[in-house]
């Protein structure tokens, strides 16, 4: 597994959560802290394409041979994708978790909400305390 | 002991092809001795004490007068009337107590001796080439314990284990302990922690203490029937025969998730629209690569092939009674 990285260009939410957000839409995922944690994440229950999924609120599982996690939102919309490719390879998560690890895209109904997330500084500050 | 050093699958699938340790030395230890040791216990074990020969080792239960089984434990026979007792955590002072209780009519004396020892657990199929040579020792025949020299103290070396895989716990004076423990990583053996522990454990489908085995449930429900004999006149041993003679109400079943999800502890065992059991232990199996795990069911429904449903968190998710033990080792 990488060491930890937390991208420039992605917005945090402080349940360990990313947000890539281009145009209208955002790609989500969990952060390296958030796969590190967990453990080798084995298991991904996705929401379904078309479900709402609520800011602060679970949209999704993931889960390691050890525990179940929900998967808090960070911005609030509509699933228009989900990560199929997660189902045969939920260890993609743990290996490149801004990658090939995303687990939903997401059509924004609150693009204001992007101002309460925070930056990767901002982050990674919050993770050393 | 962590859940985790590097990882539970990693640890695990060590421990299934080559070689693994845990620090258990939260185990606890309790020495019997005395003239009546074999007398005293007879009756407050559940399995044949008597034919433990001298340098033997037996798996047993300590059940409580309604055949509830108080703790599951590996009896050592050190020498004549000489037995060491290795008892889990979390039972460690309720056993002491209730054996100190019972032992008052019997000439033995009854020693908490859990602070004398540390206990690494050497597992997979090669433990015993990797640890004689690194440690100097003889090792014991399965099922059997020696007496050795570790770190220049004494200490014991036992033929058993909980993983299904060939092995030997090491019972050794807790101050060489941390040197042992550098000793063996230096030969190659991979530390490992809880979390794989117990998906071991749950593939071969060893019982735990607290999750298959309680007070509440007697060893026939959970198949650990062949480890009691009734005519020995154990304490339980009446309920116990009742139990077997007249079937147990629920019966303990190893399963199998059909497709995703991963079962746990609690989860509600469907069929149709009834609940007809819960499960004991789940987790992701890392040999079978699925979801797995045990539960109480009637016992009708234990047949190997039966169709079940877990709820797993509110989704159902279809799952088969599939044989013990979940995985057997390739031979």
């Amino acid at each position: 597994m990488a060491d930890a990285t937390y991208p420039d260009d992605l917005r945090y939410h402080e349940e360990h959560d990313w947000a890539r957000i281009e145009g209208d839409q955002a790609t989500l995922g969990i952060t390296w802290y958030a796969q590190d944690s967990l453990g080798e994440v084995v298991f991904y229950d996705p929401p379904e394409v078309g479900a709402t999924i609520q800011k602060d609120s679970s949209y999704a599982e993931v889960e390691s041979v050890k525990a179940v996690s929900d998967v808090i939102a960070p911005m609030s919309g509509e699933v228009v994708e989900v990560n199929d490719a997660l189902e045969d390879s939920p260890e993609k998560v743990n290996e490149d978790p801004y990658g090939e690890g995303w687990l939903v895209k997401v059509r924004l109904t609150s693009p204001e909400e992007a101002e309460t997330l925070l930056g990767a500084a901002e982050y990674r500050k919050m993770l050393d305390r | 002991m962590p859940v985790q050093y590097e990882g539970i699958r990693e640890e695990h699938s060590a421990v299934r092809r080559h070689v693994g340790m845990f620090d258990v030395s939260h185990m606890g230890e309790v020495e019997v001795e005395g003239p009546d040791a074999l007398a005293f216990l007879q009756r407050v074990l559940s399995n044949d004490v008597a034919r433990i020969v001298p340098g033997g080792a037996q798996y047993s239960c300590l059940c409580n007068e309604d055949g509830g089984v108080l703790d599951d434990l590996f009896v050592y026979r050190l020498g004549g009337d000489n037995y060491l007792i290795v008892t889990n955590a979390s039972n460690h002072q309720s056993d002491l107590e209730w054996l100190g209780r019972r032992s008052r009519e019997f000439g033995v004396i009854v020693r908490d001796v859990a602070d004398r020892f540390a206990m690494l657990a050497v597992q997979g199929p090669h433990a015993r080439q990797v640890l004689g040579p690194a440690l100097g020792i003889e090792l014991p025949p399965r099922f059997h314990v020696a007496r050795a020299q570790v770190g220049g103290r004494p200490a014991l070396a036992c033929g058993t284990g909980y993983t299904g895989e060939d092995g030997v716990e090491l019972l050794i004076d807790p101050e060489v302990a941390p040197r042992v423990w550098a000793q063996l990583l230096d030969a190659g053996v991979v530390p490992c922690g809880l979390g794989a522990r117990d998906t071991l454990r749950l593939e071969v489908c060893y019982p735990l203490h607290g999750n298959e085995l309680t007070p509440e449930r007697n060893p026939i429900e959970a198949g650990l029937g062949w480890c009691c004999k009734e005519e020995t006149r154990f304490i339980g041993s009446e309920a116990i025969a009742r139990a077997r003679a007249e079937g147990p109400a629920e019966a303990l079943a190893a399963f199998k998730i059909e497709g995703q999800g991963i079962p746990r502890q609690g989860n509600p065992v469907l069929r149709g629209d009834e609940q007809v059991g819960v499960v004991t232990s789940g987790t992701f199996s890392p040999s079978l690569e699925v979801g797995a795990g045990m539960a109480y069911v009637k016992p009708e429904l234990a047949e190997v092939g039966t169709e079940i449903e877990i709820d797993v968190r509110g989704k159902r998710r279809p799952a088969r009674i599939a044989s013990r033990p979940l995985y057997a080792k390739r031979s």
